[in-house]
């Protein structure tokens, strides 16, 4: 749900891109953060805590909290709230805790 | 490894000062950023400022923070360092760092900790279940990538962020519910919560969340009141059809990398909880390690500013280096953060600024 009209900020939206999100095209725009393009998208369920597996969502936005830990491009624990939406990632729900040794 | 005079960590409001006045002083400045851009939380502030002229009030945060990176960009002894977080300070004045993916080496003569503070939550059954948002998240969200949270929010927290955040929910067309606080008073500004009540918002006192549900997302809550012993009084219920909750309950300050310095650590309920000792000069209990802003305790971006003018100046004077007027100008900026903690909405933090000053006039009688 994207804000179209609003009394104080005139919102300029960089250029259109293309990512996936589980293997799902989706469209953000340059500027935005991973976070707020899932957002706009209608996703809400970005992790899942590692004991209960309860779903975990946006919380903090500044990088802070690790409720928004996901794969992108092949790299886990990525903080999307803070990490820049560029054309063609490829955004995944990390399953466990991730481990960049492979 | 790279080499500065102040090194100053965060480039929110204080540490934006703190950089213009340590510059001006004649220092290299160092400025650096976890975040790709400057500017901390103030590029999300659509809301006019209160204080004085001096703190730009009646300006947006917003404009404030451009007002600022100008004259940044204007000094030529003011490096930036943006998409780099801070990962060590050590005792010789080395301060490690990662910036993009490279690790890197900084050596320092004075250090600025301005890393300000992020969101408390708040414990209740289901509290994280997607659509359970810190009300500054929801901010940025809205005011800065211009996405809805969602339909109709309910806002836990009537201080100046929870009014302030629900009113630009509904300038950006999502509906309040309702703005609770446990409180008996509304902690904010009173032209801001009648504000948002003229807007048809409800806000009660005494009340607060018994539950959230929802099985992948929050598709409801149940709130309650509270007694005069903040305990749950039975029947007052009330389910509210809400997909969208922010939590605005405080903050705490982002400290940890003072605790790794080892500069001595108080706990003050009243400035959001632990911060570190310091004196007048804004120096911690490290020589060499100032601190301005949020991290120092949780208050507004206004008095994060005078606080970082105060840090820059300090800093500058520590190592050798003076201004036109330094006395005057240091007694001008401590009259202005006693101008902005005047009042009773200032009440709390002169409390825990006096408690924080006894605690350094026994540390200093007792080494005597």
């Amino acid at each position: 749900m994207r804000i179209e009209e609003h009394p104080i900020v005139g919102f300029q939206r960089g250029k259109s891109l293309q990512f996936k999100f589980n293997g799902q095209p989706l469209n953000g725009y340059e500027g935005e953060t991973i976070a707020a393009a899932l957002h706009a998208a209608g996703i809400k369920v970005l992790s899942h805590s590692h004991e209960k597996h309860r779903p975990r969502g946006f919380y903090c936005a500044i990088g802070n909290c690790s409720s928004c830990l996901m794969v992108v491009n092949g790299e886990p624990n990525v903080r999307i709230c803070v990490e820049m939406l560029q054309e063609g990632m490829e955004i995944s729900t990390q399953i466990g805790k991730g481990d960049i040794l492979r | 490894m790279k080499y500065t005079d102040v090194l100053i960590i965060g480039g929110g409001p204080a540490g934006l000062c703190a950089a213009i006045s340590a510059a001006e002083a004649g220092c290299k400045v160092l400025l650096v950023d976890r975040n790709r851009s400057l500017g901390g939380q103030l590029v999300k502030q659509t809301h006019m400022f209160f204080g004085s002229e001096k703190q730009y009030a009646s300006v947006r945060g917003i404009d404030i923070s451009k007002i600022l990176l100008n004259q940044i960009h204007d000094k030529e002894n003011i490096e930036i360092l943006n998409d780099t977080t801070i990962l060590g300070i050590y005792e010789d004045g080395v301060i490690t760092a990662e910036s993009s993916g490279i690790y890197m080496k900084i050596k320092v003569k004075s250090t600025i900790v301005a890393t300000g503070a992020s969101e408390k939550t708040l414990a209740f059954p289901n509290n994280d279940l997607p659509g359970v948002y810190g009300a500054g998240a929801v901010q940025t969200l809205m005011n800065e990538h211009g996405i809805k949270p969602g339909k109709n929010v309910l806002m836990v927290g009537a201080g100046n962020i929870g009014l302030i955040v629900s009113y630009q929910l509904l300038q950006a067309g999502v509906k309040v519910a309702a703005i609770i606080d446990a409180a008996p008073n509304i902690g904010g500004y009173l032209v801001h919560a009648s504000k948002v009540r003229r807007s048809g918002v409800p806000i009660y006192t005494r009340h607060t969340v018994k539950q959230a549900y929802g099985k992948d997302e929050l598709k409801g809550a149940t709130i309650h009141k509270l007694d005069e012993n903040w305990n749950p009084i039975e029947g007052t219920e009330m389910d509210l059809d809400i997909d969208v909750m922010c939590i605005a309950v405080g903050l705490s300050p982002l400290c940890e990398l003072l605790w790794q310095a080892g500069c001595e650590m108080k706990y003050m309920n009243e400035l959001g909880g632990y911060v570190p000792l310091r004196n007048e000069r804004m120096e911690t209990s490290i020589p060499g390690i100032f601190v301005a802003g949020d991290v120092g305790g949780v208050e507004e971006a206004s008095s994060a500013m005078v606080e970082g003018y105060l840090a820059g100046i300090n800093a500058a004077q520590s190592i050798g280096h003076t201004v036109c007027n330094i006395e005057e100008k240091k007694k001008d900026l401590h009259d202005q953060l006693h101008a902005l903690r005047s009042g009773p909405v200032g009440t709390k933090i002169r409390e825990g600024i006096t408690q924080l000053q006894t605690v350094l006039e026994a540390a200093a009688s007792s080494s005597l």
